[in-house]
């Protein structure tokens, strides 16, 4: 008997992996998903830290890419490549997008993941599959990106996008009639009304739609705070924990000595508990108020400084005077009594 | 049960302060290394944990035996099954 092909298909939790690994499956070839952790992931961490948008937005937060697994009936295996991702994010050849998003260099480092993970499997896989949509973004799904992408991840025209497949040449799996090309769309720019006919064709209710994508790279803000770490530190690097603290509470830099991180809701707070042994860290002790951490070296002064912006951001931001305390990694404490800084007075270039 | 995991300790995977994917890429891990038949219990603090970790079996097509949480500690137990 004649095995079925077998494909990796990159499942991000969106409708269009989804749609890409199913018409696919759709034609026998037995599929498993590829979901890769860079760190940058919208999904996860920060339904998980921010406890009052969760509830708000999703009254059962779930992993899209497993939810998505689960309505193919396919394994998912999610891999940890926040290591090797640095690479793509620190240099990237292709450059960034409008932001620091490295789309090219990222989607080339996860298509060559996928065949690398392929090959390492029992028996192999013989192609892999991603959700590409040509047109869909102006920088990294224009066709000649799309080739770049085959090119330098090595994968070559053993890459299979099966929703825009009738725009572009011929792979392999279609050449050698693994899948069948007239099955295959021919889905092309932003339009989203195609997929979604497809999705309720297919019997598909529900799907998940992230809100400016789904990698913090691609974010404004999250970027400028990527680049302002990065400045403050004369050095491109980062590594885990700093890449999770860029995406929780305020951020301001009153000075070029530090930089404060303040808790805007229980649950960032509760999250910023588990860094305070690391940094020197704020607690408003006369009123309700953030957890806060600073990240850097203050001067007595600019603790003062610190402590009347934190003052700002509690419940006795009214009040003439704010007791904090001041909790230093090698164990020494201070107390200060503070006015809470006016918010007039909170610069504008301060938050980052 | 497979010999390197013989212990109660060896059985046992502390994901806790970890946010989610993470407790379920090392619960992935540790899977890998253990045989049918085993049973993993993954203490964690993330309360995505309750709804990922059995996802991920669900697909992989292991057992979740028991799930608790007591504050903000979360206990899920799964058996290891053959592929």
């Amino acid at each position: 008997m004649k095995h079925p092909k077998k494909a990796v298909a990159l499942i991000s939790g969106g409708l269009d992996s989804l749609l890409a690994a199913k018409v696919v499956m759709d034609q026998g070839v037995h599929v498993e998903g590829l979901n890769f952790f860079t760190g940058f992931c919208v999904e996860g961490h920060t339904h998980a830290i921010r406890t009052t948008r969760t509830a708000s937005r999703q009254s059962s937060p779930r992993n899209n890419a497993l939810w998505v697994a689960e309505q193919l009936g396919i394994k998912l295996h999610i891999l940890d490549v926040i290591d090797d991702y640095k690479d793509v994010v620190l240099n990237p050849k292709h450059g960034y997008g409008k932001n620091l998003n490295p789309c090219v260099d990222c989607k080339v480092f996860m298509v060559n993941r996928a065949q690398t993970w392929g090959f390492m499997q029992d028996g192999g896989f013989d192609f892999v599959i991603t959700g590409e949509v040509l047109g869909q973004r102006p920088k990294s799904q224009i066709r000649e990106k799309l080739g770049i992408i085959a090119k330098d991840s090595g994968v070559q025209d053993r890459l299979l996008r099966p929703l825009s497949a009738k725009h572009l040449d011929p792979t392999l799996p279609e050449r050698e009639g693994w899948v069948d090309r007239e099955q295959l769309y021919d889905f092309h720019g932003r339009n989203r009304k195609p997929q979604i006919a497809l999705a309720e064709s297919l019997g598909f209710e529900d799907w998940a739609q992230p809100a400016g994508g789904c990698c913090f790279l691609a974010d404004p803000e999250y970027s400028n705070r990527l680049g302002d770490m990065w400045r403050a530190r004369n050095k491109r690097e980062y590594g885990l924990d700093d890449i999770m603290l860029l995406k929780v509470g305020r951020h301001l830099r009153p000075s070029p000595n530090f930089k404060l991180l303040i808790g805007r809701e229980e649950g960032e707070n509760q999250y910023l508990e588990g860094y305070k042994q690391q940094f020197t860290h704020l607690r408003i002790t006369s009123h309700k108020g953030p957890l806060s951490l600073l990240d850097g070296k203050a001067t007595p002064d600019e603790l003062q400084l610190a402590a009347r912006i934190v003052a700002r951001y509690s419940q006795g931001k009214m009040d003439a005077t704010v007791d904090v305390s001041i909790h230093h990694p090698d164990g020494v404490s201070e107390a200060l009594t503070v006015a809470p800084m006016p918010p007039q007075k909170i610069e504008k270039h301060w938050h980052v | 049960m497979s010999d390197t995991q013989a212990t109660p300790e060896a059985l046992t995977l502390d994901v806790r302060n970890m946010l989610c994917p993470m407790p379920v890429i090392k619960t992935g891990e540790r899977v890998a290394t253990l045989a049918p038949g085993d049973e993993l219990s993954i203490l964690a603090t993330d309360p995505g944990t309750l709804h990922d970790v059995p996802a991920w079996c669900r697909v992989h097509g292991h057992t979740v035996l028991a799930t608790t949480q007591e504050g903000r500690n979360i206990t899920v137990r799964i058996r290891v099954e053959a592929p």
